[in-house]
């Protein structure tokens, strides 16, 4: 494995009860790369981003962050749940944004993106307000410091999440279909900042449906089906894709319903 | 009406006054530690532990406090549990109350967004951290109103402990009723000072709801 893979996942397989969502899928997320996943609904595209950050177990196959192994620890083949301080540190480089942002409604912006680091990453509260403001300011905030999230759009929310994850400084963030949750005319903003994070060479891992977001500012385009990696290219080669019949059913389905004037 | 009664005994009533506080908050304050502390394990555990729990609830919500108290006292003895009437008194309103402060805190847990604990773990946050900082300001707004009605409950609950020969300010009023024939003027005042401490404990309800509410206005 080379030094640039920050996360490798290697025939993770995961189930609920008797279904299996992920039966084999194997993804390297390299250092700087954008990562776009596809994939019709309900074919584990969350399932997948949620066991990289360990919010939900596996069963089977490895991920491992930066080369240790995630959620688990190896006892001569045996395997056994983490502590949950080791899981933390294991995770510590990971970021995660959520498509219904899961801001803390009680705080404000600011001690929304303030309050994790100073509760765990070791720095005082001034020093804590200061690296969050700057987040919020990076993500365009700087005037809504002290709103709750309750007083933000939800672009604004979304960006406050993305600066909370900024926060902390993480070496790979992943995105759960951020945009999904907002109105049209302000999905823009969101994908904007994604874009710049991407230009500063940030490693991203994002579900979503923006195909132009996935055609213009992705390295590499997975699509997920059945439970496994179907098809994992170029945007280009992916969105163009003329073997993979589902892929290709996915992709006619996809635009159908969105080029509807063009049809 | 002839107050002078209550004049001429006031070192003996402020002492039942202050016991009543006492036993009031003491109680109430232990069970709301012990409640909370029961539904934080009951909402982290599955099977056997959290139907123990729920049992406990059930069970000490159930039974009235007068046959609690009866059994803390009276009966204790007859297993080796021998306690003084102040000790039965405080830990039967602790256990009466923290059964019911178990069922508050555990509906105000199943209130927070499963995200919202998801976004702290991935945060960073341990898991004291996130009872402390996301679970329990963000319940309060749903519970503080359950919280002080149980408080304002537990209150007028202490009006019984005399019959476990508690010496609180029922006791001791009774007492001076009893001796002087001064019924009306004791449970006047009685009364007027349960009035009181429930009206007090309403108004300091309203300005906690008011502070835990405080982000929802826009
Ligand atoms: N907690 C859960 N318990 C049981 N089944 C679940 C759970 N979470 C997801 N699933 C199932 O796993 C499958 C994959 O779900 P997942 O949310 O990963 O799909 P997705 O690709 O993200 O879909 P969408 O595009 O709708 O978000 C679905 O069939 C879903 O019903
Ligand atoms: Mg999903």
């Amino acid at each position: 494995m080379s030094d640039n893979t920050i996360i490798k996942v290697s025939n993770l397989i995961k189930t609920f009860g008797s279904t299996t969502v992920l039966n084999g899928v194997s993804l390297d997320f390299e250092r700087s790369q954008v990562t776009c996943i596809i994939g019709a609904s309900g074919s584990g595209k969350s399932t997948l981003l949620r066991c990289m950050a360990f919010l939900e177990t596996y069963e089977g196959g490895r991920i491992e962050i930066e080369g240790q192994l995630l959620g688990y620890v190896e006892n001569q083949g045996i395997r056994q749940r983490a502590s949950s301080s080791r899981i933390a540190e294991t995770r510590r480089n990971v970021g995660f944004v959520f498509q219904h942002f899961n801001l803390w409604p009680h705080m404000t912006a600011l001690e929304n993106v303030a309050k994790p680091l100073w509760l765990t990453a070791g720095c005082s509260r001034q020093e804590a307000r200061e690296r969050g403001a700057a987040a919020l300011e990076k993500v365009g905030l700087a005037d809504k410091l002290s709103s709750y999230p309750i007083q933000l759009s939800g672009g604004q929310q979304q960006r406050v999440a993305i600066a909370r994850t900024l926060a902390k400084e993480p070496h790979i963030i992943l995105f759960d279909e951020p945009t999904s949750a907002l109105d049209p005319e302000i999905v823009g903003e969101v994908l904007q900042v994604m874009r710049n994070l991407a230009d500063e060479g940030m490693t991203m891992a994002v579900v979503t449906h923006e195909m132009g977001f996935a055609a213009h500012v992705a390295n590499r385009i997975a699509f997920i089906d059945q439970g496994v990696i179907a098809v994992e290219g170029k945007p280009r080669d992916v969105l163009l894709n003329k073997d993979n019949p589902r892929l290709v059913r996915f992709l006619k389905n996809f635009f159908d319903r969105n080029n509807f004037v063009a049809a | 009406m002839d107050f002078s009664v209550l004049t001429d005994n006031w070192p003996q009533i402020l002492n039942g006054l202050v016991l009543t506080l006492k036993l009031w908050l003491g109680g109430t304050l232990s069970g709301l530690a012990l409640g909370l502390l029961l539904a934080t394990i009951q909402v982290n555990s599955i099977g056997v532990v959290w139907h123990a729990i729920r049992g406990y609830s059930a069970v000490f919500r159930g039974v009235p406090l007068l046959i609690q108290l009866f059994l803390l006292y009276y009966g204790g003895p007859s297993i080796g549990f021998v306690l003084s009437p102040v000790a039965a008194g405080l830990l039967g309103l602790t256990i009466y109350s923290s059964a019911q402060f178990v069922e508050i805190f555990r509906a105000g847990f199943e209130s927070v967004p499963r995200g919202q604990i998801e976004a702290a773990r991935i945060s960073g946050l341990n898991r004291f951290q996130i009872l402390v900082h996301i679970e329990l300001p963000q319940m309060l707004i749903i519970i503080v109103p359950s919280l002080v009605n149980l408080f304002v409950i537990m209150t007028k609950e202490t009006a019984i402990l005399s019959v476990i020969s508690i010496p609180d300010l029922t006791a001791v009023l009774n007492g001076i009723g009893s001796t002087t024939y001064a019924f009306a003027e004791t449970l006047f005042a009685l009364a007027a000072f349960y009035w009181i401490l429930l009206e007090c404990v309403t108004m300091a309800g309203r300005v906690l709801e008011r502070r835990a509410s405080r982000y929802l206005i826009r």
